[in-house]
């Protein structure tokens, strides 16, 4: 029966995003995607090793800013132009993994947001980022030389399928012999490491996948909106990223998605209703911290898809 | 849950996106739309923010709200100083709700990036919160004029007028950000084609609170004059901390090279006199200007900032050309607009340029001593009149493409 409904909804939410340029505003739609896997590469790393990265802004700001480079001056294509920018997003990662895994906790976030303050210094500072102008005016040119991303459309489908893929790889890392050990690490290092796991080891493979996945999100970005700017890596962005994941249900396979469509949603919509945003993320977010902890999808879900409600997700390691 | 039941939640979920999407397409489809894209809630909404949409509704009501025989309506947002949020606000105006022209756009950042969708768009912008020059110099767009000031004219004006009067030494104290660097660069020509030399400058990050470091190395640089090339909240903290740390009773100066009328307000005359700073309108200048101010007083409680009253004029302007040009085609109306003098209470002796630069009289005020004042919003006194071809004239010449040849 709660494997019905579940196919159901899969069903449903499939036929959703396939209409959704049809329904909605595709570029905020876009947008939303790109923010969307960017919540689900954080997730990775706070939902299922319990690290609590203050600093993933440098990843998804770091690669847009590779990827409009490459496109814009150098005449990449836009799936070349990607793939920098999220192979720069791990290089990246695999710099800050190495210093940041060796603490926990709130010295863990600290190293972090410190980390990713230096990268948004040096796109400030730097004379190929345009400083607080960003780098304007990216083309999207043609996808493998054949698609032309200009068409709404084929933007939007070309995006989806970069959203999939990157949502495929964070299921597949998490339901994987991998994802086992990295959750028995979250549950106990010491335990997980007596049974001969090297735990640094797989902390850094995680922290270096959410990284690339979260560059992943910040090169399509940076191709939808045609733009790299500050505000990409500035550290709100990071902060952001914490706000959609906690409000959507942090470990949850869908809560990221959710948590980040409510965000973007309200950032766009309730922008034409005046100086009201910020105040209502904040309210927003004191209510979900407050009455469902398990955010929107992991109180949600449990109800809708008719199972008994799931096991209590563990609690975020305290920061 | 019964089993049967079990599509019929998702199947729900469809039903209520497919409605939601036909409700928000639901708009009727033959206004004219001004959309007008500001800070309503962080540093800069003071200077232009919810006051700036009030002025744009007057220009309407007093247009007559009609044109071509559509309705005209105003449409606002708050685009939180970030790009990316204006740039998909804007995107979304121009595709989907019908705008025709977005107006405002405070901060250079998020202009030149709304002046990239407008310029693959086709759509007009009438820039009036940004200062950058780069908006009609190296980023110049053939359908965006920039319509009250810019940062080469407030140079013109502050900077040449503090060198002529033996301010010949300066040090900057800059907002960290295009138009903060623009300000300088412009200043630091303007400076130094009077003869003056600049001795040094400090970067400062956007929305600082604590000035102090910074006013420090200005003191030590023995400076006769402290350019402040920042705006908003970030002017009105640096130049209430530099009267607390005495610079000005040491004998150095300040200039605010962008200061409103509303900053000045706010820091009150004790903290702000003696200040000089360039505006292209205050409200106390002739009887049409106080008019005006007075029915935009009545609504806001504010005397209006020249960005405020800035859209006013852009948007009468931009009605009166779609009128005369008989259509809404970006290019007919920008040739209309282009075609004839700008010359109302707010804008005189104008005219707009082909990089999109409306060339016309800025003003060098210097606020008022506390017992000069006559009314809480008694503030300046006019020092000069800049005539249009100075205060716009660029130092080093203009990158734009379009006048370059």
């Amino acid at each position: 029966m709660s494997r019905r409904a579940g196919l159901w909804w899969s069903i449903a939410l499939i036929a959703l995003a396939l209409a959704a340029p049809f329904l909605f505003y595709p570029v905020f739609v876009m947008r939303a995607l790109c923010l969307a896997l960017f919540a689900c590469a954080f997730d990775l790393l706070l939902g299922y090793v319990g690290l609590l990265s203050f600093g993933h802004a440098a990843f998804y700001g770091g690669a847009a800013y590779v990827t409009a480079h490459c496109v814009k001056v150098w005449g990449f294509p836009p799936e070349l132009g990607i793939v920098a920018g999220a192979a720069a997003a791990a290089l990246l990662g695999s710099v800050f993994g190495w210093l940041a895994i060796r603490r926990q906790g709130i010295y863990f976030a600290m190293i972090t947001l410190a980390l990713a303050q230096m990268v948004a210094f040096f796109a400030l500072q730097a004379p190929f980022t345009g400083g607080e102008d960003g780098i304007q005016a990216v083309p999207r040119g043609r996808l493998l030389g054949l698609i032309d991303l200009n068409h709404p459309l084929a933007m939007y489908y070309f995006v989806l399928a970069m959203f999939v893929v990157g949502f495929a790889i964070v299921r597949r890392a998490v339901n994987s012999p991998f994802g086992q050990v990295i959750t028995a690490i979250r549950e106990n290092e010491p335990r997980a490491v007596s049974l001969g796991y090297r735990a640094e080891r797989y902390k850094l493979l995680a922290f270096v996948l959410s990284a690339a996945l979260a560059g992943l999100a910040g090169a399509t970005k940076c191709l939808v909106l045609q733009f790299a700017a500050l505000s990409d890596v500035d550290w709100t962005t990071s902060g952001e990223v914490v706000l959609m994941t906690l409000v959507g249900g942090v470990g949850t396979p869908l809560g990221p998605v959710v948590g980040a469509f409510v965000i973007v949603t309200m950032e766009n919509y309730l922008a034409q209703a005046g100086s009201w945003v910020t105040v209502i993320e904040g309210l927003i977010f004191i209510v979900c911290v407050l009455t469902f902890r398990r955010g929107i999808v992991g109180v949600i879900a449990p109800c809708l898809t008719g199972r008994a409600a799931a096991p209590p997700a563990p609690e975020p390691s305290p920061p | 849950m019964n089993g049967r039941f079990a599509a019929v939640l998702p199947a729900a979920l469809l039903a209520a996106a497919l409605l939601v999407a036909g409700g928000a397409g639901a708009q009727s489809p033959d206004a004219v739309r001004i959309g007008v894209l500001a800070d309503m809630s962080s540093l800069y909404a003071d200077l232009g923010g919810p006051g700036s949409t009030v002025a744009v509704q007057m220009a309407v009501d007093d247009f007559g709200g009609s044109v071509l025989g559509k309705k005209i309506e105003v449409v606002s947002a708050d685009h939180q100083n970030k790009p990316d949020v204006a740039s998909s606000i804007a995107r979304q105006w121009f595709d989907e709700k019908g705008v025709q022209m977005i107006t405002d756009l405070t901060t250079s950042s998020v202009a030149l990036a709304v002046q990239e969708v407008a310029r693959a768009d086709n759509k007009v912008i009438l820039v009036n919160g940004a200062a950058s020059s780069d908006l009609t110099g190296k980023a110049c767009a053939p359908t965006s004029v920039h319509w009250t000031y810019d940062t080469v004219s407030l140079a013109n004006g502050t900077g040449a007028a503090v060198v002529k009067a033996g301010g010949d030494s300066w040090f900057f104290i800059t907002a960290d950000y295009a138009f903060g660097h623009a300000l300088e660069r412009d200043t630091t020509a303007v400076v130094e084609a009077n003869g003056g030399k600049v001795l040094g400058a400090v970067n400062v990050p956007l929305n600082t609170a604590d000035f102090s470091s910074f006013l420090l190395q200005a003191q030590q640089s023995k400076a006769k004059i402290i350019g402040l090339a920042n705006a908003g909240g970030d002017a009105i903290n640096s130049i209430k901390q530099a009267a607390e740390f005495g610079i000005v009773a040491g004998g150095q100066k300040l200039a605010g090279l962008l200061v409103f009328v509303s900053d000045v307000h706010s820091l009150g005359l004790q903290t702000a006199q003696g200040l000089q700073l360039t505006e292209a309108f205050y409200w106390d200048q002739d009887d049409k200007t106080r008019a005006w101010s007075k029915r935009f007083f009545d609504k806001t409680h504010k005397e209006p900032t020249m960005v405020q009253a800035g859209n006013y004029s852009a948007t009468m302007h931009y009605l009166e050309a779609v009128k005369a040009a008989g259509s809404l085609d970006s290019a007919a109306v920008i040739k209309e607009l282009k075609s004839k003098p700008i010359d109302d209470f707010i804008i005189r002796n104008g005219h707009i340029h082909d990089d999109g630069s409306l060339v016309h009289d800025m003003y060098l005020y210097e606020v008022k001593k506390p017992t000069e004042s006559t009314a809480e919003w008694d503030l300046y006194k006019l020092i000069a009149t800049i005539p249009g071809d100075q205060a716009f004239k660029r130092p080093r010449g203009n990158e734009c493409p379009a006048v370059k040849g």
